[in-house]
């Protein structure tokens, strides 16, 4: 690895980390209904709105309301975007000569579901299907609306944690209003800007023909590009509006782009930890989760950076220099961009991979049999790793529950997580928790690749980096990241139907049975933390969280991961 | 309790917990959508517009009020005399910028060796005299198809070959490359490039061929 690819990697672990506390402060304010700087903008807006929907702020939410709220807001954003994308060939902005990937219903309800889940899995390419019309009010608007969700979501199973004996986990209303208004929108102005800057075109313009210097022609698709390419980020969505997403130069014209969006995707997971450390009254508990989290990402890194830059045998057998030089980033260049090179097109995959993101900036079906299972582990292990906008929070505090109750186990005592039991309730949640996620993976890609409808999406790769492209689909859709290996032709009823089943389960039945948890934990009185338990925030239980999320991982998909990029590694040639 | 009473109270359930939040759910999606799907980006609109024109608008290339291309897009070169960019698999012609594509190709997968082999060969056909191994970014597609840059090494492969059919010096040839080249940003993101498009306007502009192309 050059120097310069190492000072990439490690200036954003260390912005990360950086951010986390002013960041995580931030949000305990917003949440906490404590005073912020943008309060004499936003709060009369916070007030209309409320008068205006008719919702009464003061109004708390058992985690059964919050659920359900939850459900009903995403039923109504999922039911709208059907409307819009449905509709869309009688709406401004609709391009039929170029736009002409036939809006099916089976397509436009896998959309729908898969943008008002965060998914964002695109079994489209956004210039040759989607109008400008359908693009902003419909698929960009849904990522605000989604992420917004999400963060709500999130806040309230910190708030069941920190919380004792009450059943109220907050207003879901008020939370969604106040991660869009205060959070959402305000760094997506800023972010906006800086895009365009350097860039990202934002225009509704035609698409423009250009007469190339060698006497072609060119079509150059345009767009409100930057209205789309921050919230994507920040809300941890990822669908992008070109069908390459962030490989293609309009949505990530230079390097600085590619290193903000990136930022985007972490700072509001990672500030979550900080959040809650602070709203349990136990900051060094944030602090382990956010050291673990990034120990796991930089071994992400470190694999997957390894394998694309030693690249494939075939083509230096050929003739071909892929060595690593100041000439040349060298590696595996097939599907990446010279712009970012091997080590800019890795950090994107670890970034996305972890963070419940559905964007990339190169193929991730041309990587290396070895640099691209990370990515797929990544999504197998439950987007624990900063993870999706509020997801990664209670996704990574259940991996540390089930941490706790074997370390438990060990010691021979009740397990106890910051003051808080777990009981036989908790337990079963947790454990329910594990197996829809595994099963949201594996029952659909076991019936899809017996089944014809299944293998005929295999048209670009076969064999073994087929079962990759299928499996990949499946962890893709249930960690709602929404990636994908792009080989695999998605568009078909089969895997419209599929797919959005994963996504649903991945979106509503895991934060469900977060919920429940959260209403579970506050409950219960918090008890004093004495010596005698097992202390959760030093890096000796950090090293247990790690083997344990190894082990479960292990356990789940070993089997699933031979099959597939093991097997492809080890009789490559 | 009676059968009517039992109906009548699980429906009062129903409507308490599953129709009770639609209202607010159905008011605010609507609202945030106004805000974000119609406030926020006629916002940016009117802020790309102002400040940045150029950026909103795609970084057009315009010459004697035509519109070359994009700064930002890659554009088809095939002729020996221009420096050519890399491999692009979209459909159904290269740099098709109205439908982006990566080939997708699988590491392992044959069609990705012999793609790699052909286009070796046909580096090595139009300047056989040019036994250096070939850099890896000319012959693997991008992922977007559109790729404008080619690396350094990429670029100086092919210097003989420009200079040689253009009929200029390799000197010149090579000077223009390195002012065109780009480092990396602010010293250490990203990897170093040439545009290829601005390269070969550079060509023409100051080392033309004997007659003009077009």
């Amino acid at each position: 690895m050059t120097w310069p690819a190492f000072l990439q990697y490690a200036l954003f672990v260390v912005i990360v980390i950086g951010c986390a506390q002013p960041v995580g402060s931030y949000l305990f304010c917003v949440f906490e209904g404590e005073r912020t700087l943008l309060d004499p903008l936003l709060r009369p807006v916070e007030r209309w709105i409320y008068h205006r929907a008719a919702i009464d702020p003061q109004e708390g939410m058992n985690w059964k309301a919050y659920a359900l709220a939850f459900l009903a807001f995403s039923v109504a954003g999922t039911a709208l975007l059907l409307l819009i994308l449905m509709l869309q060939q009688h709406g401004p902005w609709f391009d039929p000569v170029n736009q002409n990937t036939p809006m099916t219903v089976d397509l436009a309800l896998n959309t729908a579901i898969s943008f008002a889940t965060t998914t964002t899995w695109q079994a489209y390419g956004g210039e040759t299907t989607m109008s400008y019309f359908s693009q902003i009010v419909g698929l960009a608007a849904q990522n605000f609306l989604a992420g917004a969700a999400g963060l709500a979501v999130g806040i309230a199973f910190i708030r069941g944690i920190a919380r004792n004996e009450t059943r109220l986990l907050g207003n879901f209303w008020v939370d969604v209003t106040r991660a869009t208004l205060w959070v959402l929108v305000p760094l997506s102005v800023i972010g906006g800007l800086l895009l365009i800057w350097q860039g990202v075109p934002m225009n509704f313009a035609a698409y423009t023909t250009a007469h190339g210097l060698e006497g072609g022609t060119q079509l150059i698709a345009q767009g409100p590009v930057a209205a789309l390419e921050v919230i994507k980020n920040f809300g941890t969505n990822g669908g992008g509006f070109f069908n390459v997403n962030a490989a293609h130069p309009f949505e990530n014209p230079t390097p600085l782009t590619n290193f903000l969006e990136l930022l985007m995707i972490v700072v509001l997971p990672a500030g979550l930890t900080y959040t809650f450390g602070r709203m349990i009254g136990r900051p060094s508990q944030g602090w382990m989760i956010l050291g673990v989290m990034t120990l796991l990402f930089a071994g992400g890194l470190g694999v997957a950076g390894w394998a694309e830059q030693s690249g494939s045998p075939a083509p230096v057998a050929l003739g071909v220099d892929s060595q690593a030089s100041a000439a040349k980033s060298g590696g595996n260049m097939e599907g990446k961009e010279v712009r970012f090179g091997v080590h800019g097109s890795v950090l994107a995959a670890v970034v996305t991979s972890n963070g419940a993101t559905g964007s990339y900036n190169s193929m991730h079906d041309s990587f290396t049999p070895l640099g691209g299972m990370v990515p797929m582990v990544n999504m197998m292990l439950g987007e624990i790793v900063y993870g999706g906008l509020g997801a990664g929070i209670y996704s990574m505090v259940i991996m540390i529950l089930v941490t706790v109750f074997l370390g438990g186990l060990m010691v021979g005592q009740t397990p106890h997580f910051v003051g808080k039991q777990l009981t036989t309730r908790e337990m079963k949640l947790v454990v329910f928790y594990i197996i829809a996620g595994s099963a949201a993976i594996l029952l659909p890609t076991m019936i899809a690749v017996v089944s014809p409808a299944g293998l005929a999406g295999l048209t670009t790769n076969h064999g073994v980096h087929g079962f990759s492209e299928i499996l990949f689909a499946y962890a893709s859709s249930a960690a709602n990241n929404g990636q994908n290996f792009a080989g695999l032709n998605a568009n078909s009823v089969f895997y419209n139907v599929s797919t959005a089943f994963s996504m649903l389960i991945g979106r509503f039945v895991l934060a469900g049975l977060a919920l429940a948890l959260a209403g579970a934990f506050a409950e219960q009185k918090r008890r004093p933390i004495t010596s005698g338990h097992l202390p959760t925030d030093t890096p000796l239980f950090g090293a247990l969280l790690i083997a344990t999320i190894i082990i479960l991982g292990g356990l789940s998909f070993l089997p699933t991961l031979a099959l597939g990029p093991v097997a492809e590694q080890v009789t490559r040639h | 309790m009676t059968i009517d009473t039992a109906v009548q109270r699980q429906w009062g359930a129903v409507r308490e917990n599953l129709l009770h939040p639609l209202r607010p759910a159905i008011a605010l999606t609507a609202i945030l959508t106004l805000l974000a799907g119609v406030g926020y980006p006629l916002a940016m609109l009117a802020a790309g517009t102002l400040l940045f024109p150029q950026q909103a608008g795609g970084s057009l290339v315009k010459h004697d009020g035509r519109v070359l291309g994009s700064e930002l897009i890659g554009q088809s070169f095939a002729d020996p005399w221009y420096f050519w960019g890399r491999p692009s698999a979209t459909t159904p012609k290269p740099y098709n910028a109205a439908s982006s594509s990566g080939s997708n190709l699988g590491p392992t997968n044959p069609a990705l060796v012999e793609a790699i082999a052909a286009r070796v060969a046909a580096l090595r056909h139009v300047d056989p005299s040019n036994r250096l191994p070939v850099p890896i970014d000319l012959v693997t597609a991008s992922g977007s198809g559109l790729d404008p840059d080619v690396s350094i090494a990429g670029a100086n492969y092919q210097i003989d070959r420009v200079s040689r059919t253009r009929g200029v010096d390799r000197g010149v040839v090579a000077a223009l490359v390195e002012k065109n080249r780009m480092g990396r940003q602010f010293g250490f993101l990203g990897e170093p490039r040439v545009n290829v498009l601005r390269l070969n306007r550079d060509l023409d502009a100051r080392a033309p061929r004997g007659s003009d192309p077009r």
